[in-house]
């Protein structure tokens, strides 16, 4: 099956990449290579470079790459803002969604689908065409219509901050996700409606980095491969069942391999 | 949608309104002096009380000082350097809009002010003001049918002189302060409305003060009077060209609401601000207060401040009939060096009476901005409330803010209530909207309008939207 799959070229090629912020280096040396209809998780203590390795592939201003390339598409894209990078096809979803005071969430949304949308030079939706649009993503993540009148991720509970991140992640029909802990904080409820809604929206063509600390996101979305983070490198790749013995034996098995490495 | 293009298309746009008429003007010498004063009365061909509420205000100002409580700094003021009066010169007597010379047309045209008949705007009238008089103004005589009088003050002196003998200064008093004070000895023209009884204006009015010349100063001078049970909204505008000297622009504005009267006065201030450097711009001394005379009036201010270098200015309201209202909704922007100082008061006199202040102010670049209120509850104010709101946004980090808020109570039963936070927008809220693929620029844009907001709301919907792109074309290149 993922000889199949690798018949296509690759979505996201991470490439030997090192990255610092404030001189202090993050990631050592980091590789990942993600092909269509690919769902890769990437798991590791707190600290290791997970969410920061999804923050640079996103294009967070506060970290310099020092070495290596980030490929999207073929396209080295090193040099990108995060809006070119978002418009593109590259979506974040935030481990924790940041509050913006005063700005519509509908508005937000519609901006933000305009934005890929003009880059895929589809028509922008007006008002009423989005709303249309926005009330079947809606039921994707189950949420209520309220809370398209309230301010961005504004007094949103932390389960109602997640879906929106994956209702953002509908409406844009990104060609890679990286989900950045978004089974965090989450009851089991809201982790099954984030997964389906996870699932729903990937297809063939899209590749997902599931980063998490638990296997309880992976029962519900089963990835092809997961990476063990320490120290800025990957140190270990393996199929679905590679974190089901990381929940078995915890992170001090892991310990073992960076000694090795 | 449209929205959203129209802030992409402006932020890369320079002030815009800096362009000089090339008009022949007639000028005074400069300077200022009794016999300057009795020249600007005798071009005007204004009644003997006229005159005498002149001089008398020129006397009380020689007597005053410059105030200097206000946080602001700027070179002194050279009131000898100043020309007093300049007009356009045109035919003496104009009975219709087709006598107005044309590069007046065509520069309130580009100024997006069409006046003539083909062109005007539909839905609100226009008096439009060019240096030290008034040019035209739309729609008299469907106001007039309505019984509403809008027109030039000077006009007004001609036409209605009851009624400006009556009113003119009584909420204003020359001897307010030392800009109020020039004012009325010097005021050239500006606008004057007369809402009678039990009348909606049919449309909002809406004057647009041009200042064309760099070496005279701007003193208009507007009043507004709401009989019983009447409503008016009014929509004020300011442009001026740019010039690398400093511009005197000290206006007074008079609000009378009388029993069940309401006025809403709404103003965008986008006077020319002085370049990168902080050289030239407006020096913009405003004195603005209402009067909520009669039973349950209200009056509401609402102002967005763009422009000028320095700007001091206190759109307030005396309330003293029972159950008065008094609102304040105010957006106000400084970048690069301008400084602003504003805010309102809010003086409970009658019981019962309520007032609600709600001030945005964002500061870029090297600017200063600063929120200055007082809320005053006198004695016989039992049973009113006040709410304030002041919020201050900084943008980089050589900008301040302040707030200023001055509280005085001499009635127990009254209820005084006062917020205030200031916020910066923060690395993480920008790299969010942008992870969305929203760009940059548009991003701080949209936080802004949203800070904004709760004033936006207050403003009519055409200026909400000229708002919006104002603050968007202001704050180009101040973040990053």
């Amino acid at each position: 099956m993922q000889s199949k799959m690798k018949e296509s070229d690759p979505i996201l090629e991470v490439e030997n990449l090192s990255a610092s912020t404030d001189n202090l280096p993050i990631l050592k040396g980091v590789s990942l290579t993600v092909y269509p209809g690919e769902i890769h998780a990437i798991m590791g203590r707190n600290g290791c470079g997970k969410s920061t390795l999804s923050k640079i592939i996103a294009g967070h201003p506060s970290y310099n790459i020092t070495k290596g390339d980030i490929k999207f598409l073929g396209e080295n894209i090193n040099s990108l803002e995060p809006e070119e990078r978002a418009q593109s096809g590259i979506f974040l979803g935030f481990q924790y969604p940041i509050e913006i005071p005063g700005v519509s969430n509908l508005e937000f949304l519609r901006v933000s689908t305009n934005a890929r949308r003009k880059f895929l030079n589809k028509e922008e939706l007006d008002t009423f065409d989005f709303e249309e649009l926005v009330k079947k993503k809606l039921e994707i993540v189950k949420m209520d219509h309220a809370f398209l009148s309230r301010s961005v991720n504004q007094g949103f509970s932390g389960g109602e901050k997640k879906r929106n991140e994956i209702l953002q992640m509908a409406l844009l029909e990104p060609k890679i996700a990286i989900l950045d802990e978004t089974d965090s904080g989450l009851d089991i409820d809201a982790l099954r409606i984030v997964a389906s809604g996870i699932k729903k929206i990937s297809n063939t063509q899209t590749g997902i980095i599931l980063i998490t600390h638990y296997q309880r996101l992976l029962d519900e979305i089963e990835p092809n491969f997961v990476h063990v983070m320490a120290d800025g490198k990957i140190i270990k790749t393996g199929g679905s069942d590679l974190a089901l013995e990381l929940e078995k034996k915890g992170y001090e098995w892991t310990d073992n391999f960076v000694k090795e490495t | 949608m449209v929205k959203e293009n129209l802030v992409k298309d402006v932020v890369k746009e320079p002030y815009k309104y800096g362009f000089v008429t090339d008009i022949e003007t007639e000028k005074i010498e400069k300077g200022l002096n009794e016999d300057i004063i009795k020249l600007i009365s005798q071009k005007k061909e204004e009644p003997k009380f006229l005159l005498d509420f002149r001089l008398k205000a020129f006397k009380k100002w020689q007597k005053m000082k410059e105030p200097d409580w206000a946080s602001l700094g700027y070179k002194k003021i050279d009131y000898q350097d100043i020309i007093y009066y300049s007009a356009p010169k045109q035919k003496e007597k104009i009975s219709s809009l087709d006598e107005v010379d044309p590069k007046l047309l065509e520069t309130f045209d580009k100024l997006g002010i069409p006046l003539t008949e083909q062109k005007k705007l539909s839905n609100v009238a226009v008096d439009a003001v060019f240096d030290s008089v008034s040019i035209a103004t739309t729609f008299r005589e469907e106001l007039a049918e309505h019984g509403v009088i809008f027109c030039s003050i000077s006009e007004a002196v001609k036409n209605h002189a009851d009624l400006i003998e009556k009113y003119l200064g009584t909420v204003v008093p020359a001897s307010d302060n030392y800009f109020a004070a020039l004012n009325s000895a010097v005021f050239s023209d500006g606008s004057f409305v007369y809402i009678p009884k039990g009348v909606n204006c049919p449309m909002d009015l809406s004057s647009y003060f041009r200042i064309n010349s760099g070496d005279s100063g701007q003193f208009e001078r507007t009043l507004i009077i709401a009989e019983e049970s009447s409503s008016v909204s009014y929509l004020e505008g300011c442009t001026a060209p740019m010039f690398d000297t400093n511009t005197l622009h000290a206006a007074v504005v008079e609000l009378i609401a009388l029993d069940d009267a309401s006025i809403k006065y709404s103003t965008v201030q986008n006077w020319y601000a002085g370049d990168e450097e902080g050289i030239g711009g407006i020096f913009n001394f405003v004195t603005k207060r209402g009067k909520c005379l009669g039973k349950r009036s209200k009056i509401s201010w609402s102002q967005v401040e763009t422009g000028s270098a320095i700007t001091w200015k206190y759109p307030s309201c005396l309330l003293l009939g029972e159950e008065s209202v008094g609102e304040f909704y105010s957006v106000a922007l400084t970048n690069n060096l301008q400084q602003a100082d504003t805010g309102t008061k809010m003086i409970h006199i009658g019981p019962k009476t309520k007032s609600t202040i709600v001030s945005k102010g964002i500061s870029a670049g090297n600017s200063k901005n600063s929120y200055r209120g007082l809320v005053k509850m006198g004695t016989k104010a039992k049973g009113s409330r006040n709410y304030s709101q002041c919020d201050s946004m900084l943008i980089g980090d050589q900008a301040s803010a302040n707030t200023f808020p001055y509280i005085k109570s001499q009635q127990p039963n009254s209820e005084i209530e006062h917020e205030a936070s200031t916020c910066r927008i923060s690395e993480d809220q920008l790299f969010y909207l942008q992870s969305r693929g929203i760009e940059f620029e548009e991003s701080v844009s949209m936080m802004v309008s949203g800070f904004c907001r709760d004033v936006f709301n207050q403003l009519p919907m055409e200026f909400a939207a000229e708002a919006d792109k104002l603050l968007a074309l202001k704050l180009e290149g101040s973040v990053g």
